[in-house]
């Protein structure tokens, strides 16, 4: 069996440096064409008049071969003696940036080619800031086309030492500089002897040099839930959290924490299918875990080791991102994020600046971030996830923006800064300074009611019983003159949030429609009762904040699956509905709610 | 982790994304070798599962043995196996064949009209029934928007432009040119309604290193792919009037394998044994009008 190593390289630069002809070039010097292929190329040059090109060998799809441009990130393979490469062709035509990000976000070194009579181009500029903000470390340039300028030394020298101050100004470090001439082969594959002044390595040689990141298993342990398995129809009885490990090791008996939503466990077993029994798994693992206790988590939480540097947890973050999208990205509009395994609605808070790569000048004054624009901004989610500072762990620390179904940018987040007020607390603020009151104040309301009003909400497993301890709780209190309502979530689902099915966050806007209904309700004096499934901190929390200035009271059944909201009553699942409506009865009376309950 | 590990691991990250993000899904099964490798990870994925219906489009001119052994893993994996198929096609006699039409308008018909129409849900869904052990009609008409393809980026040109998620417009067409960024691991997981996405779990795996995982995980796959004696083996499995086999001694996987290393395949298109590639435009053209 072949343990050879693979390594996945990209080839950037601005259109016609000699990206196509570079790839070319390294396919046929290491004879890694298919037979046949590079003679039926001659004679179809020949046939058409045309000088060959190595370039015209990747031309694979016709309507790329009309627009004498590479439109899209091809894919192919070449050996050396040391492994195996893919090149991953990135198009260096500006329309195809995306195509450029597609393809240098999956390599692990880079080849940037600036045609050396040219000299360095917008895209040279802009490619050498995506391959830094894309995270590939090992960035080799490549001085082509040195045939049209006499392989001069001096023009080499010239153009590494200008690169090299570009790239000084954003913090890269190229790992070399290499003139060569893919046309004629110089320095390809073998040492030109017409640029006996150049002392380095060949572009072969420099790739087989490159490393791969071996760095990611000795990190803190991260592992982005992609999903909870449970295939019960098939027989199967296990509970699998699965995902792939981003980074660090985890062992079976380790405790693990889940993030945002704070529950504990420890791992029981590491589940795979055809292998021996895993007792451990490590960065790039496809991995999947049962746990020690039944916990409720949720896909999108991170899970990680408690005894380890712990991730941020926030809604508020700052940023570096870089724009693809055909619509600019713009404040106070709904977008979706995706981080690791989390998704959440997102809003542009502030832009701090802007960088045009072509140019490499700032602007503060900014009012939107346009396509190809390379921006700081504050990006706020609608509620918290956890993440790293791209710092601290990489690959926990990028995100893409959806606009309109389309991936429209994509960034690293630099800083966690939750600490300040998020869109729903200045939400909150700016609708109760301008809430027109009626002329009934709350406490008359009280009075007449005999009874104060009140938001209560039942939490616990799905099917532990609260929706019958919540009804016969409205129906106790109506039958003792009291206005309650109790309301089923599901009615709004086909009501109130019917709108919602393809809505970006659709959970999190669900949870926002209810906190408002409960502000209005206990604005009207009612003891509002609803249920929810399994709600964790965040839940309550932004229920809490939606329906101040009123008060909240939350009972929870069975097992607790708060981290650390402490509810204001517990009651034990499978017990008497009447046992569960007479405590809550009591509390209720306790906090002066209700002045007396017969049952 | 070996290459292998990591383009398993790689391909399971896919599989599992497609399952999050499609409510309706499939992965099309052909039965050859790239489809049941791609099959195995969902196993791997799913822990020993397949909660994926496999579609397979049955041009009733596949050689038997390819049914016999398809029928035979959708009982013993417990598979949601489901066919389809151009029954007008085919009691009209409009094929190759017959003698009717060309090669490549029979492969549109055969294939890319039955898969396109089976996706939609517009034709009869034929699943195995695992009680009676036998097919029956589907009653699931909805429309597939997730669709798991077994394309390899090395096959073929035109596959190695392709995005892990790929999205096809309602006529199925794949705009080549303007296709959406993935950056890392964030793919197209959102789309429009009346559009869909194929999903592409094995772009990055070469034919060597299909064979190299059959023989790590033992993956049976159809005998066809062997010499069995006459001197012959399938590299590429199709219909039989269009799919020639290659004269190889290969018996076994570590030979197939040792063939396309260093021996008489390692410079030869896997393909060259299909019929309807060499015809005028080819399998580009096929592909644009959704053939996978």
């Amino acid at each position: 069996m072949s343990g050879r190593a693979q390594m996945n390289i990209v080839i950037v630069g601005h259109v016609d440096h000699g990206k196509s002809t570079v790839i070319g070039r390294l396919l046929a010097d290491t004879g890694s064409l298919p037979q046949g292929k590079l003679e039926a190329v001659r004679e179809s040059c020949r046939r058409n008049s045309k000088p060959f090109e190595y370039a015209f060998l990747l031309d694979a799809l016709k309507d790329e071969q009309a627009q004498g441009i590479t439109i899209d990130m091809a894919r192919c393979f070449f050996k050396t003696a040391a492994r195996d490469y893919i090149i991953i062709d990135a198009p260096g035509h500006i329309e195809f940036l995306k195509n450029m990000i597609t393809g240098a976000s999956r390599a692990e070194s880079a080849l940037l080619v600036i045609d050396a009579d040219e000299g360095i181009k917008e895209n040279s500029k802009r490619h050498g800031q995506m391959m830094s903000m894309l995270g590939v470390k090992q960035v080799t340039v490549l001085a082509n086309k040195m045939d049209r300028v006499n392989f001069s030394e001096e023009v080499f020298e010239k153009l590494k030492a200008d690169y090299t101050a570009f790239l000084a100004q954003i913090n890269v470090t190229p790992v070399s500089f290499i003139p060569v001439s893919a046309r004629e082969g110089d320095n390809i594959a073998t040492i030109s002897e017409r640029m006996a002044w150049y002392k380095g390595a060949t572009v072969l040689e420099q790739l087989d040099q490159f490393t791969s990141d071996k760095e990611l298993h000795e990190k803190p342990f991260r592992f982005p839930v992609q999903d909870i398995y449970k295939f019960t129809r098939s027989n199967d009885d296990r509970r699998i959290v699965a995902g792939t490990v981003a980074a660090g090791t985890v062992r079976v008996g380790d405790e693990v924490l889940f993030l945002p939503s704070g529950k504990k466990s420890a791992i029981q077993s590491v589940e795979s299918f055809n292998t021996a029994p895993k007792q451990q798994t490590s960065s790039g693992e496809a991995s999947g875990f049962t746990l020690t206790t039944q916990i409720y988590v949720r896909p999108g939480e991170l899970m990680v080791k408690p005894a380890e540097p712990q991730p941020e947890v926030g809604s508020r973050f700052r940023v570096n991102i870089f724009w693809v999208g055909r619509a600019p990205m713009i404040r106070n509009k709904e977008y979706k994020l995706k981080l690791g395994s989390a998704r959440a609605m997102v809003k542009l808070a502030e832009i701090c600046n802007t960088l045009d790569a072509s140019d490499l000048t700032y602007s503060k004054s900014k009012q939107q971030i346009d396509c190809r624009d390379v921006g700081e901004c504050i990006l706020e989610t609608s509620r918290p996830i956890a993440f790293d500072t791209t710092s601290a762990s990489e690959t926990t620390g990028r995100f893409v923006i959806v606009d309109n179904y389309e991936i429209a940018g994509g960034g690293v987040v630099v800083e966690n800064l939750s600490a300040g007020e998020t869109l729903l607390q200045h939400h909150i603020k700016e609708r109760e300074n301008n809430w027109e009151a009626g002329l009934v104040r709350s406490e008359q309301r009280a009075s007449v009611n005999r009874h104060r009003a009140k938001f209560i909400v039942f939490t616990g497993a799905a099917e532990c019983g609260k929706r019958l301890v919540a009804k016969a709780l409205e129906e106790g209190l109506f039958h003792n003159g009291m206005n309650a309502y109790y309301l089923g979530l599901a009615n709004l689902d086909r009501g109130l949030d019917a709108d919602l099915r393809s809505h970006s966050d659709s959970a999190g806007e669900r949870l926002r429609r209810l906190g408002e209904l409960a502000r209005i309700l206990t604005d009207a004096g009612l003891i509002f009762i609803t249920t929810i499934d399994d709600a964790d901190d965040y839940d309550i929390e932004t229920l809490k904040l939606l329906n101040e200035p009123n008060d909240i009271l939350v009972v929870n059944m069975g097992e607790n699956g708060f981290s650390c909201y402490q509810p204001d009553l517990q009651v034990p699942d499978g017990g008497a509905v009447a046992e569960a409506v007479s405590l809550v009865a009591g509390l209720l009376k306790i906090k002066e709610i209700i002045l007396d309950y017969q049952i | 982790m070996d290459h292998l590990d990591k383009l398993e691991a790689q391909s399971v990250y896919i599989l599992r994304e497609a399952y999050r993000e499609f409510k309706s899904l499939c992965m099309l099964w052909s039965i050859g070798k790239d489809s049941t490798v791609m099959l195995w990870l969902a196993r791997k994925a799913f822990f020993g599962h397949v909660p994926i219906p496999l579609v397979h489009i049955d041009t009733h001119y596949k050689i038997p043995e390819m049914i016999e052994y398809r029928d035979r893993f959708a009982l013993e994996w417990n598979l949601n196996m489901i066919y389809g198929e151009n029954s007008e096609v085919l009691a009209g006699k409009l094929t190759f064949p017959d003698g009717n039409i060309d090669r490549l308008t029979c492969c549109k018909y055969l294939k890319s009209e039955a898969l396109k129409h089976t996706l939609s849900g517009e034709w009869p869904r034929y699943r195995m029934d695992h009680e009676q052990r036998r097919y029956v009609v589907d009653e699931g008409r909805e429309p597939y928007t997730g669709v798991i393809v077994g394309v390899r980026a090395d096959e073929e040109g035109s596959r190695s432009k392709e995005r892990y998620f790929s999205p096809r417009d309602k006529d199925n067409v794949w705009d080549v040119g303007d296709q959406p960024p993935e950056f890392w691991n964030q793919f197209k997981t959102d789309f429009a309604p009346g559009t869909h996405v194929r999903i592409h779990p094995l772009l990055d795996w070469t034919e060597q290193n299909i064979w190299e995982y059959i023989e790590r995980e033992k993956i049976p796959v159809v005998s066809l792919y062997f010499n069995q004696g006459a001197g012959i083996r399938y590299r590429s499995l199709g219909c039989y009037p269009c799919t020639n086999s290659v004269t190889s001694d290969a018996q076994t996987v570590p030979e197939i394998i040792e063939e396309l290393k260093s021996g008489k395949f390692s410079n030869i298109a896997e393909r060259s044994g299909r019929a309807q590639d060499a015809e005028d435009g080819g399998l580009e053209t096929l592909r644009r009008d959704g053939y996978m």
